[in-house]
């Protein structure tokens, strides 16, 4: 009998609905900061990453999700300098597990907040991080 | 000028209330088809008119009662409930009829395929048999036959048969157990819910159902009747909540234990009309609960005040009778939404040691109440 | 999991569990994987108390490399894990009455709970598998705002525990679905290898976090729940009252979490030296034991983990010979059976 007087209070306080209407409620959803929805490279405004493509994200991940694809850039002086050719980020194993990011001792990948991950194709999942045409920062060793 | 006005307007409304009354509606049908055709034709008519309008009342219904439990099991459990089809998701259920239309009904390889078949029409036809006798509004009845509630009684007896053949003719091991379950069940609760309603026979006098709503024109037999037919008020409501399987008595399709009871096979369709038949059966004992023991289509009347129950009559009866139904599923669904499950040998004892005595003495009870005249 | 019973009418005869349905050989995974990586596979195996599990790699490996926590990050692991025990004593409160039939408690456990996942998603990133410990510590320092969540989700949880009871505890339906079902003997649960709340219910007393403090749980007071009765009401009774135990530990130290380090300095690539490593915690369903076996290299030779599901599971036929069909529901809610946490 209680627990009807319980249910019945409920039942005509509406206030305390709970429901969010998940896929109306787009504009107004707030992820806290450190939600882990995939890895993301920034870049700057002068399309520059901070990835100096030492491979310790690769080593860190359980999973085996990061691949980086190393080049030799040759610089001014003449001297061959690594540098990465492309970070590929297979989002389908990823596990979200953050340790990739705190491998990294340059900080150049961050985790981002989008989750809606879902596609047609398995392939599109496959992600390359860094921005064509882009290079590294100056002053990351 | 305004003063004149307001009270010119509720006038109105109530004549026109009057005239589109169900009764009025019925008798002008009646007029015109026995001053246009002979006699039996025109019975024919009524008769195929009252079927197609059974059917209808029994889908529109289903619809409106599916969407009421989703909504109030929703509220309860502090959620919003459908709210995508329609207006604040009012079309969903009707989203899911066309759904289920559209569904293969698949029948299992090793079923009996006529029993298989045949259960889920068998309860529909029972659901509609019991339609019959029940008064909508003030003269608005198919059948007043004169032993309404025993056919009422009777014959949502055979209900049981539809559930033990779905059971039995499914060929698989949830739908029997469901099935021995729910036979156990309905045949001890089906005891004290007859006994309950006898305690209204008791007191009218008679079992024809009009009768009985017209011995509380003065007062419903939930307020002549005293504590016994209070007692036998709320015996008949968790009886007839054991009757027609729901929560806390939905041991037959007690879906942790067994998956969906006796309905595990059935899909498409059929498995419609199982549940349509069940939300009919609530609404029929409710509206016989209603009738019973709240008046039916009587209006609420108040002793000697005269102002009062002159506005009550004003509502139109129809209305009355399906607040009251309405109301008295509600307090089904509040229960199934709050209660956990029994167990059976539970469920048993709960009858045959608890509600049964007691409703048998209270039956005691209320013949020497009637005897005696000591009701109102 | 699949039970196969043998039944007279509703009576039972025998219940056999059959296991590996979600296998997924966590234990040979966790063998190609350096310490700091198997960390977070084992989020997956008993995923409703993620954070205890975590937990317990973390301290056997710290407990190889002899590693000191810094005391901060011991108080962050054992708020988090005291969260975590609610979240999912909240989750099988919600589970159980739905077993039982009523779907209500469910909606209104997960109320509470989605508070705790919040606070999870704040500080840890996510809501489920969280992988917040790192040998040596946990991996990021609190959010700014954890505290004061934490309180305002202590307040809340006050003002609506007393619905659990009025919803559920107190019903009498439920109470005879309860009493006296599935009795375990004090000897039985002994025997059997149960752990947590299905041995406490019998007047076991097991409490790990009480008999073998880890982290900062020899700095709090709390009371080891014990009942005597050994039937589904007992087990039923010690996790609800779990449940206010968990939030007294929080509030002693929600508001002492000492300045400092959150994560120890390690090395960067871990080796544990050669020998055997065993820890033990307290999950929210009964004793985990992590075994690691290491032969000096960056990954373990051999890792066994001793789920308490698996223990407890083992003794549901005894329990359930001769009891009804709709006990057995009952019973396997009390113990609260988490599959891949026995199939791992």
């Amino acid at each position: 009998m209680v627990g009807m007087r319980r249910t019945g209070y409920y039942f005509t306080h509406h206030k305390e609905i709970i429901t969010q209407e998940y896929p109306d409620n787009r504009d107004t959803l707030k992820l806290p900061e450190r939600f882990k929805g995939e890895v993301v490279m920034p870049h700057d405004e002068n399309n520059e990453h901070r990835c100096t493509g030492c491979t310790a994200c690769e080593l860190a991940c359980p999973n085996g999700t990061i691949k980086v694809v190393t080049k030799f850039d040759i610089t001014p002086e003449g001297k061959k300098k690594k540098a990465i050719d492309k970070l590929v980020y297979h989002l389908e194993l990823c596990t979200m597990c953050n340790l990739c990011i705190i491998a990294c001792p340059s900080d150049a990948i961050v985790m981002a907040q989008t989750f809606e991950h879902s596609v047609f194709d398995r392939a599109e999942l496959t992600k390359i991080l860094n921005n064509p045409g882009s290079k590294i920062m100056d002053g990351v060793e | 000028m305004p003063l004149t006005s307001a009270f010119i307007i509720p006038c109105s409304l109530f004549d026109i209330l009057k005239m589109w009354s169900l009764n009025n509606i019925t008798g002008i049908i009646h007029d015109w088809l026995y001053q246009t055709f002979s006699p039996t034709w025109a019975l024919t008519f009524e008769m195929v008119i009252a079927g197609v309008a059974v059917i209808g009342l029994f889908a529109v219904l289903g619809l409106i009662l599916v969407i009421m439990e989703r909504k109030v099991s929703a509220w309860i459990q502090i959620r919003l409930g459908p709210n995508r089809v329609g207006p604040k998701g009012m079309l969903q259920s009707l989203a899911d009829t066309l759904k289920l239309l559209v569904k293969e009904g698949l029948t299992p390889g090793g079923a009996d395929k006529f029993l298989f078949n045949l259960a889920p029409i068998i309860a529909m036809i029972v659901a509609m048999l019991l339609m019959a006798p029940i008064a909508f509004a003030k003269d608005f009845q198919l059948w007043d036959l004169n032993i309404g509630v025993l056919y009422v009684s009777a014959v949502s007896s055979i209900m049981v048969i539809s559930i033990l053949m779905a059971g039995w003719a499914s060929n698989n091991k949830y739908s029997l157990m469901g099935a021995m379950r729910s036979g156990a069940q309905i045949v001890s609760y089906e005891l004290s819910a007859g006994l309950s309603i006898l305690s209204i026979v008791v007191l009218t006098g008679s079992l024809n159902i009009s009768d009985i709503i017209y011995s509380q024109a003065d007062g419903w037999w939930i307020f002549k009747g005293h504590i016994p037919v209070i007692i036998s008020f709320v015996i008949f409501i968790i009886a007839v909540t054991a009757e027609t399987n729901r929560a806390p008595f939905d041991l037959a399709e007690a879906e942790s234990e067994l998956t969906a009871g006796f309905h595990t096979e059935y899909s498409g369709m059929k498995f419609a009309l199982f549940f349509l038949a069940e939300y009919v059966n609530v609404f029929i004992v409710c509206a016989i609960g209603a009738t019973l023991f709240l008046g039916g289509w009587m209006p609420f009347h108040i002793g000697n005040w005269e102002g009062f129950n002159h506005v009550m009559d004003y509502i139109p009866s129809s209305i009355w009778f399906f607040g009251k139904t309405f109301f008295l599923i509600f307090v089904i669904m509040w229960f199934r939404w709050t209660f956990p499950r029994l167990r059976i040998d539970q469920l048993l004892n709960l009858e045959w040691k608890y509600l049964l005595p007691i409703s048998m003495f209270n039956l005691l009870l209320v013949t020497v109440i009637a005897i005696l005249g000591w009701h109102f | 999991m699949h039970l196969v019973i043998t039944l007279n009418g509703e009576t039972i005869k025998k219940v056999e569990p059959h296991l590996g349905f979600i296998h997924r050989s966590i234990e040979k995974m966790c063998e190609s994987l350096t310490y700091r990586q198997f960390i977070y596979v084992t989020s997956r195996m008993d995923y409703l108390s993620a954070h205890i599990n975590n937990q317990a790699c973390a301290l056997c490996v710290e407990k190889g490399m002899q590693i000191e926590v810094p005391e901060r990050a011991q108080v962050i692991r054992t708020i988090m894990a005291e969260l975590t025990r609610i979240a999912s004593h909240e989750l099988w409160w919600g589970a159980m009455a739905m077993d039982i039939g009523a779907f209500t408690p469910f909606f209104h456990a997960f109320r509470e709970r989605e508070k705790i996942n919040d606070i999870m998603e704040e500080t840890c990133g996510a809501r489920l598998t969280m992988n917040y410990m790192v040998p040596g510590g946990v991996m990021i320092d609190l959010h700014p705002d954890f505290q004061r969540k934490v309180k305002e989700f202590i307040t809340l949880f006050k003002l609506k525990i007393h619905e659990y009871d009025e919803l559920v505890t107190g019903n009498i339906i439920f109470r005879n679905r309860m009493k006296d079902v599935g009795f375990l003997s004090k000897e039985d649960a002994i025997s059997y290898g149960c752990s947590g709340p299905a041995a406490r219910g019998s007047g076991v007393s097991c409490d790990i976090r009480k008999l073998y403090p880890y982290d900062a749980y020899n700095k709090v007071q709390f009371e080891e729940v014990i009942e005597t009765a050994g039937d589904s009401l007992a087990r039923y009774m010690i996790r609800i009252k779990e449940m206010n135990q968990s939030v007294h530990i929080i509030e002693q130290l929600i508001d002492n979490i000492p300045e400092g380090d959150f994560q120890a300095k390690t090395k960067a690539v871990l080796k544990l030296p050669k020998g055997e490593f065993y820890t033990r915690v307290e999950t929210a369903r009964g004793e985990l034991g992590v075994y690691i076996v290491s032969e000096g290299a960056t990954t373990p030779y051999r890792i066994k983990f001793r789920s308490p599901g698996f223990s407890n599971l083992s003794a549901l036929d005894h329990m359930a010979r001769g009891s009804k069909l709709g006990d057995l529901v009952a019973m396997m809610g009390t113990l609260d059976l988490v599959i891949p946490d026995i199939d791992r």
